[in-house]
């Protein structure tokens, strides 16, 4: 057997799936967003038409819910940070090691449950008289409800081990000897953390928020189920995708635009090399 | 108004045969003389007679539409397996039965007209279903989403209405207008309901009839670009105190049972599903949309001799009254009333033979260029459903 020969056998499993099922089928459905539809019978017919891509700037609805997702999607990624890294930080560096153990336990939890378990059960917990009024209530505040903050919590609740397992990896791969150093020149612990910790987990941070910022875009059962009135992209192209498919696939094009935008400005810093 | 749609669709139906016999058919959508609905439709024959009937059947199905509690019985009776498919919302099924691969479904008035213009099922032979008799509610017969241009593309399942739920503990005094749905001083603001889908735009214009004449609108689903507007106009009002918008059951009923919501759009077995007296129901003055389910029988049916067994034994009074009670509908074959107590007490809980009831009902009909209302082509344009979807994008912003 030639050596190329084992190459292409030892290729053959992941280019079929990726070229034959992943591009091919996504090619397709941006295909479809040239097509046109019948008004009458919302039957899908190929064509050419740029129809589609001009409804997403006639109507505003279109722009405002891009605007909206990408808030949402951005918002859950901080969120995730700032609970992420100084977590992290003291699962590493701090914690006694059973109660790490703990920690790391309760972090991948959530991942044991399915997904739409998880939105149920925060939608339970958001309805009026569901757990978070009830325990808020003796201090005479009141709950979120339905709206587009309870989005973002609920999304960062469901991706949060995305960000949180990564960066706790890489603040774990941190030689102790770097801290000692740190403070053997006289830096703080917060010294320490925003100058020495933050740039050598920036990788992490960044790999864990691809996850995050991409999951959260193309999400739509979160906004449905403890959304109230908000409207994402992922809702609206689900509500498209039966009566005007070719729209829905011209306004999937708009993620998909957002995720190339960010991968690239995420590249320039030259985070993605070292992932 | 409906006994009116129901008169022209009967004359229709004699108009059309006579006109077919002279012209061919195939002509553009018209309204003809006195107003009755022709579409042009892909003419597709009918089935003459039955053959054997093959091994299996294929059903795309509301949930709750085919059980083994009944279907098991069938393939007793006639050798047809009966393989189900439940379909979530209207378009799905729709998708679905374009795939070729099911043989009935059970579609609802918004999806029907799309099914029939579009070539996806076809007319049936109601000779071959015995069980199609007298006993059929009259509001089922002949409806304009089941019966274009004198054929008979369904056959009817049951109906219901979308009524006006409240949470009596909260709204203690009954309401008897849909206002406090709709309006800004809505004593309940925040806390009401909406349907999310595109064909919920016809519960504003139901509203609109009601309380702003001048707009000119005669059916929900016939609205002109300018009643459209109106009618979007009002659901974004709505928006502003809206605490939720549903469009899954089981979402529907968690909002009211956890006090976020506590008035808003549903149906009577969504209240029942709630199991707490608390929950109560009425249809407002204004009257409601409603939807009314029909079988329908694909154009390419594999197996159309178990389609038409199952489209018979599900219209007996027996097995359409299991439906209509597992689904919590009113039933299309008033016979199951008189079967049990029981079933008495079904019918008149779901106002099954009450027509009077379901005068102010307005059954879910595919919106579509032709002004179905009557207006002549050449003074009016209706908006189509295509034009509904982007505008219910628009309302939630």
């Amino acid at each position: 057997m030639t050596r190329r020969t084992r190459i292409a056998g030892l290729l053959a499993l992941p280019m079929t799936w990726l070229i034959g099922i992943y591009i091919f089928s996504l090619v397709m459905l941006l295909v479809t967003a040239f097509w046109v539809t019948d008004p009458f019978t919302s039957k899908v017919k190929p064509g050419f038409t740029l129809r589609n891509f001009e409804q997403l700037f006639i109507n505003p609805a279109y722009l405002s819910t891009s605007v909206r997702t990408l808030g949402i999607a951005l918002g859950v990624t901080v969120l995730s940070i700032l609970i992420a890294v100084p977590l992290g930080i003291f699962m590493a560096k701090v914690a006694a090691p059973w109660l790490r153990a703990l920690l790391a336990v309760a972090i991948t939890l959530p991942l044991w449950a399915g997904y739409l378990v998880k939105v149920l059960a925060m939608r339970i917990t958001f309805t009026k008289e569901g757990f978070f009024n009830w325990m808020l209530a003796p201090f005479g505040i009141e709950g979120p409800g339905f709206t587009l903050g309870t989005v973002v919590l609920t999304l960062t609740y469901l991706w949060l081990p995305y960000m949180a397992v990564p960066v706790y990896t890489a603040i774990r791969q941190l030689p102790p000897n770097l801290f000692d150093a740190s403070a053997d020149l006289g830096a703080g612990s917060w010294r320490t953390i925003t100058t020495v910790v933050l740039p050598l987990i920036k990788p992490a941070i960044i790999a864990g928020s691809v996850f995050t910022f991409s999951l959260s875009l193309g999400d739509y059962l979160v906004a449905r189920f403890v959304g109230g009135d908000t409207q994402m992209i992922g809702s609206v192209i689900a509500s498209n995708i039966n009566l005007n498919p070719p729209l829905a696939a011209a306004y999937s094009l708009v993620p998909i635009a957002f995720v190339v935008i960010y991968l690239v400005s995420v590249q320039r810093t030259g985070a993605l090399e070292r992932m | 108004m409906r006994h009116k749609i129901l008169a022209t669709t009967a004359m229709a139906a004699v108009a059309v045969l006579t006109l077919s016999a002279c012209s061919g058919g195939g002509e553009k959508p018209s309204t003809e003389g006195n107003g009755e609905l022709q579409i042009e439709v892909p003419d597709i024959p009918m089935l003459g007679e039955l053959g054997e009937n093959e091994s299996d059947v294929n059903i795309v199905a509301w949930s709750g539409f085919v059980e083994p509690a009944w279907s098991d019985e069938f393939t007793k009776e006639t050798g047809c397996t009966v393989n189900r498919r439940v379909a979530g919302t209207s378009d799905e099924m729709v998708q679905l039965m374009r795939t070729g691969d099911y043989d009935l479904v059970s579609a609802s008035g918004d999806a029907s007209l799309r099914l029939i213009a579009g070539g996806d099922v076809q007319p049936l032979n109601l000779e071959l279903i015995p069980s199609f008799g007298d006993d059929i509610v009259e509001g089922m017969k002949g409806q304009i989403y089941d019966t274009i241009n004198g054929k008979s593309y369904g056959i009817p399942i049951g109906r219901g209405a979308n009524i006006l739920q409240y949470n009596s503990d909260v709204v203690t005094e009954e309401p008897t207008s849909w206002d406090v749905a709709w309006e800004k001083d809505s004593p309940y603001a925040g806390q009401v309901i909406a349907y999310d889908a595109p064909i919920y735009i016809a519960d504003a214009a139901v509203y609109l009839m009601a309380h702003e004449p001048d707009l000119g609108i005669e059916n929900p689903y016939a609205l002109d670009e300018k009643q459209l507007a109106a009618a979007v106009e009002l659901l974004k009002q709505q928006n502003e105190i809206v605490s939720e918008y549903w469009s899954d059951p089981a979402a529907q009923i968690t909002s009211f049972a956890g006090g976020t919501t506590v008035l808003g759009t549903s149906w009577e077995v969504l209240r029942k599903l709630t199991e707490d007296d608390k929950f109560k129901s009425v249809l407002p003055e204004e009257g409601s949309t409603g939807w009314s389910d029909a079988w329908m029988l694909a154009t390419e049916a594999k197996n159309p001799n178990c389609a038409y067994a199952w489209m018979d034994y599900a219209s007996t009074p027996e097995v359409n009254g299991a439906i209509a009670m597992n689904f919590g509908m009113a039933p299309a074959n008033a016979a199951f009333c008189e079967t049990s107590d029981e079933a008495k007490v079904h019918c008149e809980y779901y106002n099954a033979t009450n027509e009077e009831y379901f005068e102010k009902v307005w059954f879910w009909t595919t919106p579509i260029e032709q002004c179905i209302d009557g207006r002549p082509a050449d003074e009016a344009t209706c908006t189509n459903f295509q034009q509904w979807t982007d505008a219910w994008l628009s309302v939630k912003g």
